[in-house]
């Protein structure tokens, strides 16, 4: 059958205007996407900020004989509610250590209360009339501040807002990954090098293969009840530390390693492989000095990645009991210790409104932390990548 | 090479240090979500003001918590579970099976849990009976059981406003909700001749009542959005949010600290927490943990706990208690009942 041109530039037409839509489908999708980031983000950063900044206040500390008894009476009668609790408590033990302390005044910046904190930031804040007033009055007179706030750095978890840190969740995080990073590397290299380069292709490899890419998909929260049987309770090690979350992330991360490493090594082209056994290189030679080296940065660029996940994961560690309550920083393997989104977590169910920009200045700092890793995973990629 | 031996070397040796179990000076605390805020007040200030270290306390909820406490003695079982409830006489059962057999129970107060919504709408009182109707699965109508028929709650009552029956509230994993489920509905449910004077606790599911999870602050930012619904949560959300939410009376009584500690308001319940005396040589910080918190400046009338939502009990109930954990007395099946 004969089409006339009208007919032809029809159809034509028809076809660009349905790539036109796909095109406009497709760029809304990603705007979307791009748009909820955006919201996320910004939501984050909004909340969070303000935990970066603390109320100080400046008020004067009386040693006196009765404050080493009953540390309140070491402040004037209408800042005693303003003043955080966590520095009060420390005056008796102080004055223990400096006995020179003993009768003298001092006029000292000290931590304020978490709901005078929340009252300079506007939030609202359990203050009565009477407090707010003193704030305000302080305020005027330059005796009451936000600073930054470094105690979100350096300290543990608290009840206290004004006090509750990062640091102990950032120093468990850190020994829990050298343990999963310890032991899913070596694992994880080792395995896909004897996959890829001296298992022969039969049936009981191909079972192996296929097992591994299921591993990948389990739910995490498996991982953990393994964790719980495996190294808990059968090789009896201690609850809660950094050694059962490291071992029980490792578990999580393996396959995403082993998958990594192989392509990265089938991506080494065979030439290499002949002209090394060409010059009588055996196979381990082959595999130590040539297809190894060459296949690093990608073998780096999965772990890194791997890792990532690893730190942001929650659902195993909660099983194997590293979401707890931990004040003191961490500086053992053996020893308690959570990470850093079991302490988001925790801050999530908080009460004390104050911890919620807590919880999202936590959050801020693990998105920090995942950007730079995944960017220095492409950064090494960019680097040493080579093209056949 | 090298480097490849040497990291599987340091991998070995890392699983070979795990293997041995360490001494420890640290206090293992787990249990209810509910007592956890306390707890870890508790335990934050004891870290802070003893030389002993911060005890580790993780929220696995009241039956969890038993479990795992009752697992067994040694380093490797927790000294110490918080409970919203009391022990059942079958887990202190399971607990001495498994040659746990000198525990010692600590009741440190109350918590009550809150019917409530925004502030923005005109408060609602209700009695038991109400709830009951508006979020059993299935109602006594004439005399039959069927399933739930009211959608607005003037259909439960003719007194109530004609709002739409939602309520945000915790799983059934939740602590709050056996509580709720003890106290509300097995309560009311006994008050119906359908039901043949058995608990009846089973809450509908056609999406009247919504499972909020765990979080309670997530039920408390729903209320914000949703003003229609109501929510399930415990009493210090409540005093905290008090800017935002108003609390239900039930059967007329208002969910005050006094009402609660009293016992007026109907749904309040006991904390306690469950020391195991058989560590108490191993693990020396327990006792002094235990003689803190059960201290007048933790949960006494003007407590620090009861600035973070803890109900005190009366004077002559906190002694008793007291002398209770300072005897170190042992728990037996008879002070359980049942």
């Amino acid at each position: 059958m004969r089409q006339s041109f009208d007919d032809i530039s029809a159809q034509l037409r028809a076809r660009h205007r349905k790539s036109a839509r796909l095109k406009w489908t497709s760029m809304g999708a990603l705007g979307l996407a791009v748009l909820f980031l955006v919201l996320f983000f910004a939501d984050m950063t909004i909340k969070g900020l303000p935990a970066f900044q603390q109320a100080q206040i400046q008020v004067e500390v009386d040693y006196s004989e009765q404050a080493s008894q009953l540390p309140l009476a070491a402040v004037n009668e209408d800042m005693r509610r303003l003043v955080s609790r966590g520095y009060l408590r420390l005056i008796p033990g102080r004055m223990q250590n400096n006995p020179e302390l003993l009768g003298t005044t001092t006029t000292e910046w000290v931590l304020a209360d978490g709901q005078v904190d929340q009252y300079l930031k506007g939030h609202h804040s359990r203050l009565s009339d009477s407090e707010k007033a003193v704030v305000d009055r302080l305020q005027e007179e330059g005796r009451a501040e936000l600073r930054f706030n470094t105690t979100f750095f350096t300290s543990g978890d608290s009840k206290m807002p004004e006090l509750a840190g990062i640091a102990s969740a950032a120093m468990g995080t850190v020994f829990t990954l050298i343990v999963t990073l310890a032991v899913a590397f070596p694992i994880g290299v080792m395995t896909a090098v004897y996959l890829e380069e001296f298992a022969p292709d039969n049936r009981f490899t191909q079972i192996i293969e296929i097992n591994i890419n299921n591993l990948a998909a389990i739910p995490s929260i498996l991982f953990g009840l393994l964790g719980l049987a495996i190294f808990i309770n059968f090789f009896g090690v201690p609850r809660s530390s950094p050694v059962v979350g490291g071992l029980t992330l490792a578990l999580m991360t393996l396959p995403v390693i082993i998958i990594a490493t192989r392509t990265a090594l089938r991506s080494v082209p065979d030439s290499i492989r002949h002209a090394a056994f060409g010059v009588g290189c055996s196979r381990w030679q082959v595999v130590r000095d040539h297809v190894l080296p060459l296949a690093l940065p990608g073998i780096m660029t999965g772990s890194i990645i791997g890792l990532a996940q690893a730190m942001g994961e929650t659902a195993p560690l909660i099983i194997v009991g590293m979401v707890a309550f931990i004040p003191d920083v961490t500086n053992s393997f053996t020893e308690a210790a959570t990470v850093l989104p079991a302490q988001i977590f925790t801050w999530a169910g908080e009460p004390d409104r104050a911890f919620i920009e807590k919880t999202s200045g936590g959050i801020l700092v693990l998105l920090a932390i995942l950007v730079t890793l995944n960017a220095s995973a492409v950064v090494l990629r960019k680097k040493f990548e080579r093209r056949w | 090479m090298n480097r490849i031996l040497k990291t599987t070397a340091i991998a070995a040796a890392v699983i070979g240090v795990a293997g041995v179990a360490q001494a420890r000076d640290q206090v293992r605390i787990v249990g209810s979500s509910t007592v956890y805020p306390f707890a870890s007040y508790v335990a934050e200030e004891f870290g802070a003001t003893t030389e002993f270290s911060t005890p580790v306390i993780e929220s696995t909820g009241s039956g969890g918590g038993i479990k795992l406490f009752c697992a067994g003695v040694g380093e490797g079982t927790p000294d110490i579970t918080n409970a919203s409830r009391r022990m059942k006489p079958s887990e202190l059962e399971t607990c001495e099976a498994n040659g746990v057999t000198d525990i010692t129970e600590a009741f440190i107060g109350y918590d009550g849990i809150a019917f409530a919504q925004s502030a923005d709408n005109e408060p609602m009182d209700v009695t038991r009976e109400q709830l009951f109707l508006a979020l059993a699965a299935k109602v006594p109508v004439d005399g039959e059981l069927v399933d739930n028929p009211y959608q607005n709650w003037s259909d439960v009552d003719a007194s109530l406003p004609d709002r739409k029956i939602a309520v945000y509230g915790p799983p059934t994993t939740s602590g709050t909700r056996d509580a709720f489920g003890e106290l509300v509905m097995e309560a009311a449910s006994e008050e119906f001749d359908a039901y043949g004077g058995e608990g009846y606790t089973d809450v509908r599911a056609d999406g009247a009542f919504i499972d909020a999870g765990e979080n309670d602050n997530l039920i408390v930012q729903r209320l914000a959005e949703n003003k229609d619904a109501f929510g399930i949560f415990g009493y210090s959300f409540l005093e905290e949010n008090a800017d935002s939410l108003i609390g239900s009376n039930v059967d007329g009584v208002a969910p005050t600290p006094e009402a609660i500690g009293s016992g007026e308001y109907p749904v309040s319940r006991s904390l306690f927490f469950y020391v195991k005396n058989q560590h108490a040589e191993d693990v020396p910080a327990m006792n002094e943990y235990a003689t803190l918190f059960m201290s007048e400046q933790m949960i006494g009338d003007i407590g620090y706990l009861k600035g973070i939502g803890l109900i005190p009990a009366p004077e002559d109930v906190r002694a008793e208690a007291r002398a209770a954990v300072e005897g170190h007395e042992k728990l037996a099946a008879a002070d359980l009942g049942e």
